[in-house]
Parts: structure tokens; sequence; C-alpha cells
């Protein structure tokens, strides 16, 4: 069917499939019934995910070549050429398979998630939008489509954030997730004009073939201080991942994006959107490998990110912000990971990531779907025997989650921690011993969501529990289809993705920061890293995080209680979510409403509104009720005036 | 010779031009301007446009001139009003002319075009046709621009007539366009009757009343 | 013996009368369109002139073209001032200072 693969149209065909399908059920919302909606949508996404399977073989089994082509030519302007265009290779694919997967698995969860909704349609075209728009993102062969696929998803997060526009802190949600990501999109278009400036092109294949040759470029941002150019590049566009995969400080958003809807949290703000920081960089792996400093810079926040949101995961009390702060957390993981160069190895936990966080969040949907939209976990416990299908799914999920041995997320989690150990690049040590702690941590909240869920006392209320049941089928069956992978893919992807030449054509490292090839040394295949695995640290803190949470939460109910009692400073900053929103919302929204108050009186009012606006106004009407006695209407005036006028003219240039 | 006869017909030209601008009756005005014309077609001549000179008379003085008779005499114009205000505006008309008269000269004068700059030309020969000479530039070089004009003249005709057009409500006249559009559905119609039982039609014309 | 300078400042003086010529009879439209038709003639009074001192016949046949649209131009503006005539019943263009139809 598919010999000419490397054709265009397939790629078209991919992209250009949720679209339509988006357009069906957006556009012509009214006229269509609910089935129609979701039918079209699901068909569209289902397509796509059958062309990226095909792609993926095509990459992945069959040895394909890189394809980069240029589909459309949107402008040139001044030599620079503004195009359209796809780069489809191993790592492309890979994104394309876990992109389709996962949002074909929450486009059939939505059907039974979203049942009473009012805007079922509606989400359904945003959903699918979304899957257009991250297809763009990764398939880019341009910094420029890379832009535009960047903002479309941060447009569709902010539609989906506030999808209940009718309440209060959704809207609230929404306006923070959007003003967060312009902050990092600022960054991010600012590095874009950097690459332009410097290599004046915008294409992928032709930057990284001058990358090394522009090295040493400096430039004078502050007069008297030079700056390597290729640092600056590097951390602007950092700044855009920052704010898009949400680390900290431009992290503040994620946690309140989950006043959307589940599926969407699953979807967008675990699976897949968060991680095209993370994709990013790892495309521009040429560009970072050139700058020390901005991997230095990279793996500090990731470390960061991954050891401080993990503490707030502990003493969350709604679901899904648990999972959100473990999504936090994760995303440090990989950014630590791209610190240390080991791009290959925060892909491959991008992708286990996208598995088992999606189970979790639709697990936790399903919770909710049970317990009638309450998400508030005190209220919880003792699920076990109402939901099996949640329960055990969910287990599999968390324990990926913790990188229990022999699931995925052990392989991807085990493997960042190693290559940190390896990297000797400045700021290693601290990010090891980050990422290391971070392991009990994400045992320790991990394990008290789902102890304090779904087993012990049944604390929720009667009536609640005269309905509880298994949610319907089309929220388990997604929810099976994604434990599959989250068991299995690490062990099976780890030897090729990690360890072998998957990412050769599509990963640039330098020599001396290459952990993943010297981690190769003492790599023996998936089964004997698990005998590793269990004699080192890492193991050894899982199993503390696991047996303290049990001990917490099972054994010992009360405990936390007095603990946090007596730690009443460190519970408060936790709870203050270490002041970072109250920074945000005193110190930057309070100066700059300040700063627009003053601008608003004097530069709007006085000067714009007071001087230019109305007093040119004025001054027209004063200056025409002198001037309108020269428009008499007669023609004779007219002409006299022309005629001097050619005189005078006359006069000038021959005088 | 020739110095003379410039001379002559150029004090005809610029006093019948005087003329024209100062009398008051309009049909006078026009004869004066006629007078213009023919004095500007002998200058002309003295330039060798033989051509050009005789269509100055032709069709400016034949048809132009006489199209300007034919409105001053079709519209009623009152004359006493338009006479006003003359003398008030003759000193700026006499400013004005003078300072484009003098500006013109700066040009125009004999410094630039004088003898020494450019010569006076030989004469034709007596054969020289100055009509076939116009001719062959007008039909090769210039036939683009000579269709346009063509067109020019098409739709000046087309204008002055869609212009000066009326039609008056209560004239009766063919619409031709109208008699030649219509069809014969237009003017009769063939209706079919559907055959109905006699008893039928009883009840209902009974019903209808 | 004529130079070009003659013809020149014949067609200036031709120019500048037809100049006062709409200055002094700023009332009467029909003389104000004769007085463009003096300004045209002195115009090609001016080509004809450089056409032969020239020795170059294109002169000529802008007059020519000249002709042909003051000829087109007298006929509409004449059209013009008929229409005008029977709406206003007036030429006198100090009455005309609506500037719409």
């Amino acid at each position: 069917m598919f010999e000419n693969y490397s054709d265009s149209q397939v790629y078209l065909a991919i992209v250009l499939a949720p679209l339509i399908g988006s357009i069906i059920a957006g556009v012509f919302n009214a006229y269509i019934s609910r089935a129609v909606a979701h039918t079209v949508t699901i068909a569209g996404v289902a397509i796509s995910f059958i062309l990226a399977m095909f792609v993926f073989k095509y990459f992945a089994f069959d040895g394909a070549q890189t394809y980069n082509e240029t589909v459309y030519t949107w402008m040139v302007s001044d030599g620079f050429r503004f195009e359209v265009g796809f780069l489809i290779d191993n790592l492309t694919s890979m994104m394309l398979v876990v992109v389709s997967f996962v949002s074909l698995m929450v486009h059939l969860y939505t059907i039974g998630y979203m049942q009473e909704d009012p805007g079922y349609k509606r989400f359904f075209s945003y959903i699918s939008l979304f899957t257009f728009s991250m297809y763009m993102l990764v398939m880019s062969n341009n910094f420029l489509q890379l832009f535009f696929g960047w903002e479309a998803v941060g447009l569709v997060s902010y539609l989906l954030i506030g999808f209940y526009y009718k309440k209060e802190s959704a809207i609230f949600a929404n306006m923070k997730a959007f003003l967060v990501n312009r902050v990092g999109d600022f960054g991010f278009i600012l590095g874009i004009a950097g690459v332009l400036m410097v290599f004046n092109t915008l294409d992928y294949a032709d930057v990284f073939a001058m990358a090394s040759s522009k090295a040493d470029l400096t430039i004078e941002v502050i007069p008297g201080e030079q700056w390597s150019m290729m640092t600056l590049i590097c951390i602007l566009l950092f700044v855009g991942a920052m704010g898009k995969s949400a680390q900290v400080p431009l992290h503040v958003w994620l946690p309140d994006s989950m006043e959307g809807p589940t599926p969407i949290s699953a979807l967008i703000h675990a699976a897949t959107m968060v991680t095209a920081g993370i994709f990013m960089v790892t495309r521009m792996s040429p560009l970072f490998e050139l700058s020390e400093t901005a991997l230095t810079f990279i793996l500090v926040i990731g470390a960061i990110t991954a050891l401080f949101m993990g503490f707030l995961g502990i003493i969350q009390n709604d679901i899904k912000r648990v999972v959100a702060y473990s999504t936090l957390s994760q995303l440090g993981y990989m950014t630590v990971a791209l610190g240390a160069s080991a791009y290959s190895a925060a892909v491959f936990h991008l992708m286990t990531h996208a598995f088992f966080k999606a189970l979790l969040f639709l697990a936790a949907g399903s919770v909710i779907i049970g317990m009638h939209h309450v998400q508030d976990i005190r209220q919880m416990g003792g699920l076990k025997k109402y939901m099996p299908i949640t329960y055990w799914t969910s287990l599999l999920g968390t324990l990926a989650l913790i990188g229990f041995p022999g699931f995925s997320g052990f392989y991807s989690k085990d493997s960042i921690i190693e290559a940190v150990h390896a990297s000797t690049i400045a700021g290693s040590d601290f990010a090891y011993y980050a990422v290391l702690a971070g392991v009990f941590i994400t045992a320790l909240y991990s394990l008290r969501l789902f102890f304090i869920v779904f087993h012990g006392e049944e604390r929720m209320d009667h009536h609640t529990k005269e309905h509880l049941k298994e949610s319907p089928w089309v929220v388990t069956v997604p929810l099976v289809l994604l434990a599959i992978p989250s068991v299995i893919i690490g062990g099976m992807t780890i030897s090729s993705v990690l360890y072998g030449d998957y990412f050769n054509n599509v990963v640039f490292v330098q020599q001396a920061h290459d952990v993943l090839g010297h981690l190769k040394e003492t790599y023996h295949g998936p089964l004997s890293m698990i005998l590793h695995g269990i004699t080192t640290a890492p193991f050894f803190l899982m199993a503390a995080g696991i047996a303290t949470a049990w001990y917490l939460y099972m054994k010992n109910p009360e405990l936390p209680a007095r603990i946090k009692g007596s730690f009443g400073l460190i519970y408060d900053i936790l709870d203050n979510k270490y002041g970072f929103d109250a920074f945000n919302e005193k110190v930057i929204a309070g100066g700059t409403r300040g700063l627009g108050n003053v601008f608003s009186k004097f530069g709007d009012i006085m000067i714009i509104d007071g001087l230019i606006v109305n007093g040119s106004a004025k001054s027209v009407a004063w200056f025409s009720g002198i001037i309108r006695h020269i428009q008499t209407g007669y023609l004779y005036h007219y002409a006299f005036a022309m005629i001097l006028g050619l005189i005078g003219l006359l006069a000038l240039v021959i005088l | 010779m020739e110095t003379i006869v410039f001379y002559v017909f150029s004090a005809f030209m610029i006093l019948s031009a005087l003329m024209v601008i100062t009398v008051h009756n309009p049909v006078r005005a026009a004869f004066f301007l006629v007078l213009t014309f023919f004095a500007s077609a002998a200058v002309w001549l003295l330039l060798e446009a033989e051509f050009l000179a005789i269509i100055l008379i032709i069709v400016y003085v034949g048809a132009v001139m006489v199209l300007f008779l034919f409105v001053v005499m079709m519209l009623d114009i009152n004359l006493t009003e338009l006479k006003k205000g003359f003398v008030k505006n003759l000193p700026l008309a006499v400013i004005a002319a003078l300072a484009m008269f003098a500006l013109i000269y700066m040009v125009v004068g004999g410094e630039q075009f004088g003898i020494e700059k450019f010569a006076v030309p030989e004469r034709h020969a007596a054969d020289y046709s100055n009509v076939s000479a116009l001719g062959q530039l007008l039909y090769t070089e210039y036939v683009y621009s000579f269709e346009i004009a063509a067109v020019i003249l098409l739709v000046g005709i087309v204008a002055a007539i869609s212009l000066t057009l009326r039609r008056r409500p209560n004239t009766r006249h063919q619409k031709i366009e109208e008699q030649v559009a219509v069809k014969g559905t237009d003017r009769l119609q063939v209706v079919k009757v559907e055959p109905q039982p006699r008893k039928h039609q009883i009840v209902n014309s009974e019903g209808g009343k | 013996m004529l130079t070009l300078t003659h013809f020149l400042v014949l067609s200036a003086i031709l120019f500048s009368i037809s100049l006062a010529g709409i200055f002094i009879n700023r009332k009467n439209v029909i003389i104000l369109l004769m007085c463009v038709e003096l300004m045209l003639l002195a115009v090609n009074t001016n080509f004809i002139a450089f056409s032969y001192f020239l020795g170059d016949t294109a002169g000529q046949v802008f007059v020519f073209f000249i002709l042909t649209v003051a000829a087109a131009e007298a006929a509409i503006g004449l059209a013009i001032l008929v229409v005008l005539f029977r709406n206003k019943r007036t030429i006198n263009v100090e009455e005309l200072d609506t500037l719409k139809g």
C-alpha cells in the first residue's frame, strides 16, 4: 500500500486528518450531532495514528532515510524564506506515535468522561486541533513552523484550561497559563531571532550544518560584556522550553491548569504538550552542545524542578494536583537529562512518561467520574473494591512512575540518574543528589495518593458510596491500552533507543559530554539492568519511599497530622508552593498593575487622550474653522488657485 | 516677405484673442475665436504644417466653433448678469498674465532658442507633401495612439449623447430593444384545461357560490 | 529673419491672453471654454514651431492628437454645459457653488 512512504502526501495526511476533524466538529458545531462530532474527530486521529505507525515502522525497522522537504513556501522576504516543511526522522516518527496514540486514547476516553457536558463537540474540536498543532510542532523542519506549532499548542492549552469558561478559577488559571507562557515564548522568539541573525536562515538542516562554525561568535548585549552568541541563543530557546515544559520558575501555570477537564490534563498537560520543550531541546542538540554554560543552566533548573516540585506533591489533597506536581517533577528529570547531554534518555523518559502519566491522569479521571466530580482525596478511600480496573491500571501506572524495576519508568529514570552521575559538567553533582532524593519523594507522594484513594477507610458520604461503580468501557479500555506500554515499552525499547543507534542521525553529542556512550560500556541488556538496579541507591530510596508511605498512610494514619503540627513552618512553605504564586501575584502582577496605572493616568489619559487625541481633534477643528472660508465652492476660485499655484511653481523652477 | 506675413497674422491673432476675452456677447466672442484660428492657421502654414493648418480650419472652425455657436444660441443666457465683475478682476488678470508671460519668456527667450541655437531650416522643395509625411508617421509608429484617439472620439460622442439625452415621460416612442427581444410566450399563454366530469363541476361551482 | 523665438513668444502671448481671459470672464462658462481652446492653440503653435525647427514630424503628430482630444473635450464640455443649463437655468459660475449634483 505504502511503498512510496517518503511521499509528502502521507505526512500531509497525518497532519491534516485531525485538522479536518477539528474543523468539522468546531465550525459545523451547530449542525452536527454529538455522535458525528466524536466520530469524525476520532476517525481523523485514528487515520493519523495508523499512518504514524507506518511511518514509525519505516524509520525504526526499515531504516528509512531522513525526509526533509518543503511543502509550501509561505513567503520570501529579503532573502529569508518562510516555509512549511516536514523533517521526518527517527525522533519525529517516535513522537508521532506517542502523540497520536495518547491522543487517540484520550479521544476515546472523552466519550465517557464528557458524556454529560454541554461543550462536548467543542471539546472534541479542541483536542483534535491540539493534535494537529502538536504534529506541526514535531514535524516541522524550520524554526518558524516550530514556533507556529509551539504557539498553536499554547493556544489550545489556553482554550482548554478555560474550557469551563463560566468558572472563575478556570478563567484565572487559563489567563495565568497564558501569561506565564508568554514570558517563555518571548524568550523563545528572541532565541529564534538570534538564530536568524547568526545563521541567516531558519531551516534546521542549514542551521545545524553551520552551527559549529559559529561557535565562537560573541555578542555585546550590555556594553563592554562579550557574551557567547551560542550560549545566549541556547538559553533564550530554553527559556521558551521552561515556559512550555513548566520548569522553575515558570512552572506556576501547570498545577493551575488542572482546572481543565481531566482528559486534557492527560493529553496536554502531562503527556504531550509539556514535553514540547524537551523535544525542542533534543532537536536543537547541535546548538546546545556548543554551549556548556547553557547545559549547566538547563541541568540546574531541571534538578531544582525535579526535587522541589516533588515535595509539593506530598501535601496536596486534590487528586489531579498531586499528579500534576509529579508531572512537574518528571519534567525536571527530563530536563536534567538534557543538561547532562543525555538527549536520548530525555526523549526515552518523555516517551515512557507519556504513557504512564496519561494512564495516571485518566485513572484519576475515572476516579473522579466514580466520585461524581469530587477531587479531594480526603473524601476518598477504599475504592479498590468498587473500581477494580481503575485500581489495577493505576497500580501499574504508579509502579511505572516510581521506577519499580522492570517497569518502563525504571529504565528511563535509572538511565537518567546514571547519566547525571557520569556527567562531569558544572552542577552535575548537585543535580545527581537532587534526582536521587527525587526518587524517594516520588515514591512517597505516589504511594500516598494510591493508598489514600484506593485503600484504607471509606471516607466518602453515603450518597456517593451508593452510586460508586466502575467507569464505562470507553473509559477503562484506554486505561488498559495505556497500561500495556506503561509496563513493557521501557524494557522493549531501551536497547535500541538508549544504547542502540536509533538516535544516531538525530542527536548530536560532543565527545566530552557523551555520558550515554560511557554508560553503554556497562550495559548488558534490560534484564541485567534490573539485576543491577536492585542493588543501587535509587532502588533503596524507592523502597524507603514506599515503606514510608505505607507506614504513614496505612499503618499509622494519625502520624501525618502530628508531623504537620510539629513542622508547621515547612508545611506552610510547601503549602504556599515556596511563595512563587504570592511573589508573582504581589510583585510582578501588582507591580505591573501599578506601573500600568501610572502609564494609564499620565501616559494615556493625559498625554495620549488629552494632548494627542483630543488635542489633535481640537486643533483640527480650530484650524478648519479658519481654513473653511477658503472653500467657497466657486469653481473659479479653485481655477484661480490652480493658476496661481502653477505660476508659483513655474517661478520656483525657473528663478 | 515671410517676416511681414508673420507679423501681420500675429497681430491679427493677438488682437482677435484679446477681443475673444473682452467682448460680452458670446456669439461675437466665438466669431473672434474663429478669426484667431484663421490667423494661427496662416502662421502654421509658415511653419510648413499645411495639413494641420487645413485641419484646424475644417475641424475647429467648421465643427467645434459651430458647435459653440449652436450651444450659445440654444441657451437662453442672461447677458447683463454675466457682465458684472468684469472690471473688478481686470487688474488681477493683467498681473497674472504678465507674470505668466514673463516666466515663459525667461524660458523661451532668445538666449535659449535664438538663431544661434536653432538655425532656420531649409525650405522643402515644392513637391514635398506634408500630408504624406504625417501619414507615414501616423500609420506606422503612432498607429496605436491613433487607434486610441479614435476610441476617445467615440467615447466623446457617446458621452455627449448620453449626457444630453433625456426621456420625456409623456412622449410616445418605440422601444425597439423590447420589441426585438419579445418572445411568443410573453404574448400568448396557452392554458391547459383538464377535462372534468360534469357532475363534479356543477357541485363545485355551486359550492363556490 | 524668423527664428524659433518669434513663434514661441507669439504662443506665450496667446497663452497669457487666454489666462487673463479666464480671470476676467469668470462668470461665463462658454467663454471660459473658449479660453481653454485658445490655450490649446498656443500650445499647438509651440509644438509646430519646434517640429519645424527641429525637423521632426513627431511634433505635428502630437498636435494632431491634441486636436482630437480637444475636439472631444469641447464636445463633452458643451454637453455638460447643456445639461447644467437644463437643470439650473443658468451658466453663471457664481451661482454654481454647491459641490454636489
